[in-house]
């Protein structure tokens, strides 16, 4: 429990998507105009990663890891394809279950919402798990079982909503204050989160 | 219609200054920053984004008037993960040092919005040859800018170049130090700001009202 509880913290904080691995920028920049929308989306990065994450994590140990399948054959090599094709399928659903049920956050994503399949945030999540399963259980970036998948997904989820509300927030008041005029928009985004990210890395230091 | 007529020089062309996918278009920035804290690395990921964004036009393009709009999204992606991974693999058994050190990136090229953006933009829509060129052109245009950024990362935060050292001893000295803040993730974003910043200035029609 405590090793659960430690990795949804540190995946919020200490290994932010954004401010750590830069991951899921595209959307991240685009959509972060204003509060309501960037909400929206955090919720659905979340929503799609706490998915995505356990199924491909079921996937990676009974599938795709070594000795699973057939004793001495390691497919780890087919999990770009398969990963991929589990989130494109589960951001199929998502999109169809959004548009029933809200329309108007539908309406408001717009493109965004099939882009998800293509967010490093949410595939970047499913490499990292594969990468982390096989590290030593002390280490508190470790992924051991079903449950820590679902700890690092919600957390790296809320992490990525997290930041993409806080730069919602500075732009919204951004855009009444006066910035040179080859610095609008993008340019001044970009050092904004630089120094978002220095503020992010005092968590580093954080230990749980 | 010849292979290297004016319109084609254009579309080769464009992505490398004017147009360029990260500090115009705004694609493929989660790689562009993370890889580049050394120059290795960075060369490295721009050569691997370069074959497989031209090789994904190329495909896309020859199977583009076959593809149902529908599915299309899962075809291109099957397409560009097949190639990932073939690429990924060769990494692995060539330059082993440098894909631990690219670690996920090298996966997350799937997911580089480069690749949908120019598929979906260009691909589906033009013949295989200027496809084919739009892909090396984005790919080189992405490149440019990741090994500018290396380049800056490398030289100020650990006196290096590719890992050798460049700035004389004498200098360290007499006080100079190495600025650890450069190899930091945050100072990669503010970086990419500047140079935005520099394109922009220098050109007008770039800047957002």
């Amino acid at each position: 429990m405590e090793h659960f509880f430690s990795l949804f913290v540190r995946s919020i904080f200490v290994d932010n998507m954004i401010f750590a691995f830069f991951l899921g920028m595209c959307s991240y920049l685009a959509v972060s105009k204003n509060v309501k929308t960037a909400l929206g989306l955090g919720v659905a990065v979340t929503f799609v990663e706490l998915i995505t994450l356990p199924v491909n994590y079921l996937l990676q140990t009974k599938v795709l890891g070594p000795d699973c399948l057939v004793p001495g054959v390691d497919l780890s090599f087919l999990s770009f394809i398969l990963f991929i094709a589990v989130i494109a399928g589960i951001v199929q659903l998502v999109e169809m279950i959004v548009e029933k049920f809200s329309p108007s956050l539908y309406n408001s994503l717009g493109i965004f919402l099939p882009l998800i399949a293509v967010n490093c945030a949410i595939m970047g999540a499913s490499l990292f798990m594969q990468q982390r399963i096989g590290l030593d259980p002390s280490n508190t970036q470790a992924i051991t079982n079903f449950g820590d998948s679902i700890a690092y997904a919600l957390g790296s989820g809320i992490g990525w909503g997290l930041a993409i509300v806080c730069l919602a927030a500075i732009r919204e008041k951004m855009a009444y204050s006066d910035v040179p005029k080859p610095l609008k928009g993008l340019g001044i985004t970009f050092i904004t989160v630089g120094l978002m990210a220095m503020a992010f890395m005092c968590f580093s230091g954080l230990t749980i | 219609m010849s292979l290297f007529s004016k319109k084609n020089k254009e579309v080769f062309t464009a992505p490398l200054g004017k147009n360029n996918p990260v500090t115009v278009q705004v694609l493929g920035i989660c790689s562009a920053l993370a890889v580049t804290a050394q120059l290795k690395p960075a060369i490295v990921m721009g050569l691997s984004v370069t074959i497989i964004v031209a090789l994904s036009n190329l495909v896309i393009s020859l199977l583009r008037n076959t593809i149902p709009n529908r599915v299309r999204i899962i075809i291109q992606l099957v397409v560009v993960a097949a190639l990932v991974t073939i690429v990924s693999e060769v990494l692995k058994a060539f330059a082993y040092d440098v894909s631990v050190q690219l670690s996920v990136y090298i996966g997350l090229i799937i997911t580089n919005c480069i690749l949908m953006g120019r598929l979906e933009a260009f691909a589906m829509s033009n013949k295989p040859w200027e496809s084919l060129l739009d892909g090396l052109g984005n790919g080189l245009g992405y490149a440019k800018i990741l090994v500018i950024v290396a380049f800056i990362r490398e030289l100020f935060g650990s006196g290096c170049l590719f890992g050798y050292q460049v700035i004389p001893q004498w200098c360290y000295d007499h006080g100079y130090l190495n600025n650890g803040l450069m190899l930091m993730p945050p100072m990669a974003l503010i970086i990419v700001g500047c140079i935005i910043w520099w394109q922009r200035a220098h050109n007008k029609d770039l800047q957002e009202q």
